[in-house]
């Protein structure tokens, strides 16, 4: 008797990703998908992608989805969700995208406790433009604008954005993850499963903050670009519970 | 609350948005609109399903409402000119993603920081679009308190009716005059149109999506010629202006909102002395009541164009008249009001100049 053990979660589209080879996101997404299953949410979610490579999540996450100007992603998700706050509201988003343009709407978003969950893709670069420097580039790091590496003392270090949301008391639960090797991706699936829950139970702002590869701009191949995450950006950004106050009610 | 009231504008705005049925603001403070966001956070407070949020800059206000849209709800944010600027981001995006929403500009003197006294300085950057790319937003000029409470209402409905912003311009001058109103009844937002596009999770239907990315360019001219095809349609359908004295008249001032009300000073004390003047005033500036003023110029051979500007509504009277008339303009930028008496001035000196008391 046949017994199937792997299949496209129920929200996830029958659509080939566009993304590269060794890419994060096509992982992240299939994540996202499965939660939003398991959790029987699918069906009262909206997503808001960013600008970035991972706009194009509506032809792949089979929910509603409403896209964001660049940054913009927890503002749209805050007036998302004050509408509707009995709906699950979410929003995807990249370094650039919230790190550097969008600081401020994240800030302040988990700052006033917005029940909306974020997951924030940190792959060290801005991807869909090529290649050029993003808040998180490490030091050192060769990018299409730090064409010497990055050198803290001109174009200031890496931040660390998933600290400063938790120290906004609105927010809930910040974790940060990777997925770069299977258990990682195990906990990655975790992390985002708790995300979720702290929305569904109103306890405010929650946010995933995954290390995910980009070989293509990182000029790596998939493996070296896994093994880079563990051996370079886990330095600069260890993978932890940041902030987790959900059992204090 | 339907009887006559005295009220202040800006308050009026806000009082009318919520018996539009508003339910989200978002908006973030600067002069010479505050007592608009401050009547919508208590305004907001006392409704059982109303949002009232102070972002944190008005490039959140107006993504806010965007995503208030998207959830179907009638959203709008208030900024006065500096804002605005800011907010065209948003703008732009609301238009290309066909979301209605109401954006309140209380014009300033600019350009920069300028001052906070009223001005004219917008007309370009609402009319034209304001943000980037190829769109429209309907631009509503109100010259009194009562209108305020009228065009805050159509806002609303036009807004949700061509799904696209909708923008009340008006300067500190009629935001913080007080004249007596009466407001429509609330609308019963269980009686509006539903809108079978809004996110509200995809419950027995296929997923939605709404979005302004569309990399294939023969997709997004398509999406283009749409717009456009929506905008003649609105162009058809709202375009309005009031006439006033222009009967006889052998000059007719073009003004809109506070100089309007200046010009209309102006044009009673000349008709004392016998000057045959009417005014002619854009309610919709965009859409521009071109054709009113080209059935006018069958008998108007001079218009005096008026702005609290250097000269921007001017361009759109030159462009509708196509060199029917003659055309003359008199303005003053950087806050500074004229009086009805020295647009008077100026009429008398331009009706005899022109030999109109010949005609």
């Amino acid at each position: 008797m046949e017994k199937k053990v792997f299949t496209r979660p129920r929200y996830l589209k029958d659509a080939v990703f566009h993304y590269c080879p060794g890419c994060g996101h096509s992982i992240i997404h299939r994540l996202v998908a499965e939660v939003l299953e398991e959790l029987e949410i699918g069906e009262k979610t909206i997503g808001v992608p960013p600008a970035g490579c991972a706009v194009l999540a509506y032809n792949y996450l089979d929910v509603d989805m409403g896209e964001a100007p660049h940054g913009r992603g927890a503002a749209v998700a805050t007036g998302i969700k004050r509408v509707l706050p009995d709906r699950i509201v979410f929003s995807y988003q990249g370094d650039g995208d919230i790190a550097a343009i969008g600081t401020a709407e994240t800030i302040h978003a988990a700052n006033r406790g917005e029940n909306i969950t974020i997951i924030f893709v940190n792959n060290a670069v801005y991807g869909m433009t090529g290649g050029q420097m993003a808040p998180t580039t490490l030091p050192g790091q060769n990018s299409t604008t730090t064409p010497g590496g990055r050198d803290i003392s001109r174009d200031g270090a890496p931040l660390d954005l998933s600290q400063m949301l938790a120290i906004a008391r609105g927010s809930a639960y910040i974790e940060r993850t990777s997925v770069d090797s299977p258990k990682n991706i195990r906990r990655t699936k975790k992390a985002i499963t708790k995300a979720f829950l702290t929305q569904m139970e109103g306890l405010g702002f929650s946010l995933v903050e995954i290390l995910s590869a980009c070989p293509t701009n990182w000029k790596m191949s998939p493996v070296d670009a896994n093994k880079w995450i563990k051996d370079s950006m886990m330095n600069t950004f260890p993978l932890k519970v940041i902030k987790d106050k959900t059992n204090e009610k | 609350m339907t009887e006559k009231q005295l009220m202040r504008g800006s308050h009026v705005i806000g009082e009318a948005a919520v018996r539009a049925g508003c339910r989200l603001y978002a908006g973030y403070p600067i002069t010479p609109q505050n007592e608009l966001t401050e009547y919508m956070s208590g305004a907001m407070a006392r409704l059982e399903d109303g949002t009232f949020i102070q972002a944190e800059s008005e490039l959140a206000a107006i993504n806010m409402v965007l995503g208030a849209s998207m959830a179907g709800a009638r959203a709008m944010t208030s900024s006065s000119s500096p804002g605005i600027s800011l907010k065209q981001e948003g703008i732009s995006y609301l238009a290309a993603q066909e979301l209605p929403a109401v954006i309140v500009n209380t014009m300033r003197g600019g350009p920069g920081l300028g001052n906070i006294a009223p001005s004219q300085g917008d007309y370009f950057q609402a009319t034209r679009g304001g943000g980037h790319g190829d769109y429209r937003v309907i631009v509503l000029a109100p010259a009194s308190v009562q209108e305020l409470a009228d065009l805050t209402r159509k806002a609303f409905e036009y807004a949700d009716k061509y799904r696209t912003p909708a923008m009340l311009l008006g300067d500190g001058m009629i935001g913080q005059m007080m004249e007596p109103v009466v407001f429509p009844e609330p609308v019963d937002l269980n009686k509006l149109p539903p809108k079978p596009w809004i996110l509200d999770g995809a419950i027995g239907r296929p997923s939605r999506i709404i979005l302004s990315l569309l990399l294939d360019t023969t997709v997004e001219e398509e999406h283009n010629w749409k717009l456009v095809r929506k905008y003649e349609s609105i162009a058809r359908d709202i375009t309005s202006a009031e006439t006033f004295m222009t009967e006889d008249a052998h000059l007719v001032v073009i003004a809109y909102g506070t100089a309007a009300r200046i010009a209309k000073g102006a044009i009673k004390r000349v008709r004392e002395i016998g000057l045959k003047v009417g005014l002619l005033r854009p309610v919709t500036l965009w859409p521009f009541p071109k054709r009113v003023l080209i059935e006018m110029s069958r008998q108007i051979k001079d218009f005096l164009v008026f702005e609290m500007s250097t000269g921007q509504m001017l361009e759109d009277v030159k462009l509708s008249l196509e060199g029917r008339s003659n055309i003359h303009f008199y303005g003053r930028p950087g806050g500074i009001v004229s009086t009805p008496d020295e647009i008077a001035k100026e009429i008398n000196s331009l009706y005899h100049r022109q030999h109109l008391e010949e005609d």
